[in-house]
């Protein structure tokens, strides 16, 4: 009997027991959250700095995506010029349903990962104060982030000219990868895969059935891979922040492959 | 039955989470079971029932992952029994099983879900159209197909943290498995209704905080996330909460 009870010790996590975290899983857990928070930690320590820094944002054709659109507005030139930019961003990330999982897992333990507990509370979920309103606001921060989009999308065919002369430089290839990598991210979004297919009992019964049933294919695959794109966007965005920033600043030179 | 913790390559150490109703936290008991090649945690708990222990309490039925009836949580992680094999655990340490911890427990690994039965009566059943002909194209059927998939083995509900670790939130959440229902029956392209008010205001779809812990325990891999919560929370979104829509609606 003993025996049993230092057993019972050793494995038994029953819930609601009080403390976050108690649970009868033997396998490390506790790695992915840690590993979301510090990647997410990191991100934002480096966005916060490079955003409020002001300086080194462009190089010959190329700008950095945190500050593009460069807007700079007269009386304010003491702000930096990011800070009208990444609201968008920041805001469709936040509110990103795959961001909601990860931060909710990794920051706030609710749960911080599946089967094991989590702060006694009283849960309210996504009912609770501003939280029910993330959907909608995601939804609004998805047509801006479209249209923030076709911008980076156009930097990254400005950075194709070099003083009048077609030309490919590594930046080229770092705002075209940055792009392409932030679209693939955008349009996997759950809410535009919801715009496009969604509210839709049958696609074949109405006109342009076959528009949305394709597109809403076409999103659905993106949308499954939408963690993948969430992280290699957001750390992609910072390498092309940080690639121009560095040439900027005249640490790096930009090797021309044509 | 036996204390021994040694390490054997032929032996499993089975530890079986065991108690009487009401008896939440129970007593871990071990079983020394021979190791067979390709065998299921179902297996040796059946074993240990066999030949150890014959009032060792589990559910189960057919034993192919396909009725749902073996849900427990092995190494505290919810599974089926029977499609969880010995050798994808950690050789080197106990196999220990409990029942679910969501619901309460009648004996040893067997739990009363019957709570399920009960919120899926509130669920509106299908009403079909009677202003459409009775045909559809299998693109119009994918979705709802994939809902049909689940074995009602009730281990999303088992992981749903909005009841796991508060039972008191039964009452007012349905929970992923009557989720996946609803959304069956609202894909269907046959049918009339609109259920988006009823996954707000009863099924309390809203405390769903979409960390996915329902997808990743599903045997069947269901989608259940991606497939039929968030498309519901959109809907709600549509219907209730979006202000661009209300003031063109006037309401």
């Amino acid at each position: 009997m003993q025996d049993l009870q230092t057993r019972n010790q050793t494995f038994v996590a029953h819930v609601g027991e009080g403390a976050a975290g108690r649970t009868a899983r033997t396998d490390d857990w506790w790695v992915e959250p840690t590993l979301v928070a510090v990647g997410l930690v990191i991100f934002i320590i480096y966005s916060t700095w490079a955003a409020l820094v002001g300086n080194n944002y462009a190089s010959g054709p190329y700008i950095s995506p945190f500050y593009s659109p460069l807007i700079k507005i007269p009386g304010l030139e003491w702000i930096s010029p990011a800070i009208f930019v990444l609201w968008v961003p920041l805001g469709f990330r936040g509110s990103c349903y795959y961001y909601r999982k990860a931060y909710y897992r990794a920051f706030f333990w609710s749960p911080p990962a599946c089967a094991v507990s989590e702060r006694p509370k009283e849960y309210q979920g996504e009912r609770a104060g501003v939280l029910r309103w993330l959907p909608i606001v995601h939804r609004w921060f998805l047509y801006l982030s479209i249209i923030v989009l076709a911008i980076l999308w156009y930097d990254a065919i400005r950075a194709f000219d070099f003083d009048g002369h077609f030309g490919i430089g590594l930046g080229t290839i770092v705002l075209l990868v940055n792009a392409a990598m932030l679209t693939f991210f955008t349009f996997g979004c759950h809410a535009l895969r919801s715009l496009v297919g969604g509210n839709q009992k049958c696609f074949s019964c109405g006109m342009g059935g076959d528009i949305r049933y394709n597109s809403w294919k076409i999103v659905s695959v993106l949308t499954r891979q939408h963690p993948m794109w969430a992280w290699l966007s957001l750390y992609m965005v910072a390498i092309a922040d940080l690639y121009v920033r560095l040439l900027a600043a005249g640490v790096l030179q930009d090797p021309r492959i044509f | 039955m036996s204390d021994s913790t040694t390490t054997d390559e032929k032996v499993l150490q089975l530890v079986v989470n065991r108690g009487e109703a009401g008896d939440e936290r129970g007593q871990d008991v071990t079983y020394e079971i021979p190791r067979v090649k390709g065998m299921v945690v179902l297996d040796a708990v059946l074993y240990a029932q066999g030949h150890q222990d014959q009032d060792l309490a589990v559910r189960w039925n057919c034993k192919a992952g396909k009725c749902g009836s073996c849900a427990a949580e092995i190494n505290g992680y919810p599974r089926l029994l029977c499609k969880t094999r010995v050798e994808d655990l950690p050789a080197d340490k106990p196999v220990r099983v409990q029942p679910m911890q969501t619901f309460t427990r009648i004996k040893d690994l067997v739990t009363d879900v019957s709570w399920n039965y009960e919120m899926n009566k509130q669920i509106p059943p299908f009403t079909p159209r009677e202003d459409k002909e009775w045909r559809w194209q299998q693109r119009d059927v994918e979705r709802a197909q994939e809902m049909r998939k689940c074995i009602e083995c009730f281990l999303c509900q088992d992981v749903c943290h909005v009841i796991r670790y508060q039972r008191s939130n039964k009452p007012k959440f349905a929970g992923p498995r009557f989720f996946v229902r609803t959304a069956g029956l609202d894909y269907h392209p046959m049918d009339a209704l609109d259920r988006a008010e009823f996954l707000k205001k009863e099924a309390g779809i809203e405390m769903c905080n979409v960390t996915r812990c329902c997808t990743d325990v599903c045997p069947e891999h269901i989608q259940i996330t991606d497939n039929a919560i968030i498309p519901a929370k959109e809907r709600i979104v549509d219907q209730f909460h979006d202000p661009v829509k209300k003031a063109v609606k006037g309401t």
